[in-house]
């Protein structure tokens, strides 16, 4: 016991470094030569490209600057490709109940959602489902994973190129 | 499919009977036992009874096999309650020979016993069974009480559940629950692709049988008070709603048409009504459905989270989870929506919210610097206790008879996962309930009918 909240609390102390670590990794759009191998308007390219998903803040729904970013590309890909619906999974770390996780995970998917509309996006083109803290990506007892977890991801569910 | 009945003092043999002065009367014979013999459920620790448990006998191989098995289940189903400590058979110094006969009280007193419960299995011939047993104060060299149970051999744990639950009835004034079901979420794979299955089992982990196949994502499953029904939620179709689901047919349906996601269902205590949250945009607010009218009625307006509600067991109040004032806390109002006021006051995020099925506490799921806790608050808002805590605790459940919880806790790690767990009122007698995989979300039965 003593030994977790050793863990815990290092845990803590790291969390700055690695949520930005991991967050800046995966959110940035892939900017070096690999860009050019998904073909334009493919569901490759959106998520190389584009970045498919962005990352709350713990028991938050607030879009930060980076998920904004995010989205505002986002936006304009789909805009660029008319024919391309989405649907916004929204998801919760483990550190909730699940009632509540799933919930608050459908408040992350809407706030995305709205976020496209107002960018402009038909509102028919993008559907929600809320996951709660059933599909995690990051398995880790870590802050750095359940950062991770806490995400809404755009999933391409038709129109794209190459099917 | 049980008849029960009982055994009137009178069929002891004669010199027995005359041995032990009993009255004449026979008419009260499941009152609790006189002055000495009584178990407080109410104090945590303590040192549990000393109660001794020989093989219910039989005339044949067959009856004798079935005794013991029956009486094993009854012995594990007392111990399991941490009240009671049987005690181990090569200790007993009198061989039950003869069930009409009186035991020998000296020898039992001479092993530390207190209690002792004698047995015997009759083959009826129409090929059921019929066990008798006797439970006998000894200290006070009387029964308490006699009765008798006939059913199929196959269905030996159900009568060792009911001959449990009358002895702890009978020396605790309590209702017991070992005649009872759980349903709960079997869970297989990967953290990051489970599998889910809805499943119901034997309260002590027998008998677990899959409900559904794991192809939909199903969650948090809660008995009907009154049907072979279980409200839960299905991902079916991506497409999250309630759905009720009967354990005799199989069937599925969805309950209501609500124009979005639906989640954490439950019933009323008459089982009228489902209870459950809607999603409406970010906001999930509580609402009602009838289930004879289908007639749907809004409990809670607010921009915010209003969650896991749970009905009082008269149906009067509800309690729920809302974090209308910015985190989770515990909330109870009455049944039609009004009088909303907030009940927990501690650090952390409260959730969760269970009603005891005796109305006198309100258990819950609290999360505050890095650990999750079971706990129990009373419904105003006072006496909150913390009975468990740790890594990740969540999701409590109430034996029928409000004296025990189960919950589920899971393991850290990649490969880590939830198994159950039981737990006393009074945050005594912890103790995992073994399942064939990881379970989660369990749920508790009412006392099954018998009959």
């Amino acid at each position: 016991m003593l030994r977790r909240f050793a863990d815990w609390k290092l845990a803590v102390a790291l969390m700055g470094f690695l949520a930005l670590a991991g967050c800046t990794k995966k959110n940035t759009p892939n900017l070096d030569g690999s860009a050019g191998q998904a073909a334009p308007g493919s569901v490759g390219d959106f998520q190389t490209n584009v970045g498919d998903r962005i990352y709350f803040l713990v028991d938050q729904s607030t879009l930060t600057e980076e998920g904004q970013q995010t989205l505002t590309r986002q936006a304009a890909w789909l805009q660029q490709y008319p024919n391309v619906t989405v649907q916004i999974e929204g998801h919760a770390d483990e550190r909730g109940t699940r009632e509540y996780n799933i919930a608050l995970s459908a408040r992350r998917a809407t706030v995305t959602r709205e976020f496209l509309t107002a960018q402009g996006i038909e509102a028919a083109r993008v559907t929600t489902i809320a996951y709660g803290k059933e599909r995690p990506v990051a398995l880790c007892d870590a802050e750095s994973c359940w950062a991770q977890n806490r995400r809404s991801v755009t999933v391409v569910t038709g129109g794209a190129t190459g099917g | 499919m049980f008849t029960k009945s009982m055994i009137s003092r009178r069929s002891l043999l004669a010199a027995g009977a005359a041995a032990l002065a009993l009255p004449a009367g026979m008419s009260s014979l499941t009152r609790p036992a006189a002055a000495a013999l009584v178990v407080d459920v109410t104090k945590g620790q303590v040192a549990p009874m000393p109660i001794a448990l020989p093989s219910f006998i039989g005339a044949d191989a067959t009856t004798a096999e079935l005794g013991a098995n029956i009486t094993g289940v009854v012995a594990s189903d007392l111990q399991n309650s941490g009240l009671f400590a049987p005690l181990p058979q090569e200790s007993y110094i009198e061989k039950i020979t003869n069930f009409g006969q009186p035991p020998r009280f000296a020898d039992w007193r001479t092993i530390q016993a207190q209690a002792l419960v004698t047995g015997q299995i009759v083959a009826q011939g129409d090929g059921r069974v019929r066990a008798e047993f006797r439970l006998w104060d000894i200290f006070a060299q009387a029964q308490v009480i006699g009765l008798q149970f006939t059913t199929t051999p196959k269905n030996f744990r159900r009568m060792g559940h009911m001959i449990a639950d009358a002895i702890y009835k009978a020396l605790t004034g309590e209702d017991g629950y070992f005649d009872t079901r759980v349903v709960f979420i079997s869970e297989e794979g990967p953290k990051d692709k489970r599998v889910k299955k809805l499943s119901i089992m034997d309260q002590d982990g027998f008998n677990v049988r899959m409900l559904t196949d794991g192809a939909d994502l199903v969650l948090t499953p809660r008995f009907s008070p009154t049907s072979q029904e279980i409200t839960y939620m299905s991902f079916a179709g991506g497409n999250p709603r309630v759905y009720l689901f009967n354990i005799e047919t199989g069937q599925k349906e969805i309950v209501g048409v609500f124009p979005n996601m639906t989640f954490s269902p439950r019933f009323s205590p008459d089982g009228e009504q489902v209870i459950m949250s809607l999603q409406n945009g970010g906001n999930a607010n509580i609402y009602t459905l009838d289930m004879r009218s289908k007639a749907t009625r809004q409990l809670t307006t607010t921009a915010a989270i209003d969650t896991a509600p749970s009905y009082s067991p008269d149906g009067a109040r509800i309690c729920f989870e809302s974090d209308r004032g910015g985190g989770q806390q515990i909330y109870v109002m009455n049944s039609d929506g009004s009088g909303q006021q907030r009940i927990s006051s501690g650090e952390g995020r409260y959730s969760t919210p269970v009603w005891s099925p005796r109305g006198d506490h309100i258990a819950f799921t609290k999360f505050t610097a890095g650990a999750f806790s079971i706990g129990v608050i009373k419904p105003d808002g006072s006496g909150e206790r913390i009975l468990t805590s740790g890594f990740h605790n969540e999701g409590p459940t109430w034996a029928p008879n409000g004296r025990v919880l189960m919950f589920f806790r899971e393991s850290p790690g990649e490969n880590g996962g939830p198994q159950l767990y039981s737990v006393d009122l009074t945050g005594y007698n912890e103790r995992l309930i073994k399942t064939p995989g990881f379970a989660s979300d369990p749920a508790w039965s009412p006392l099954l009918k018998q009959g």
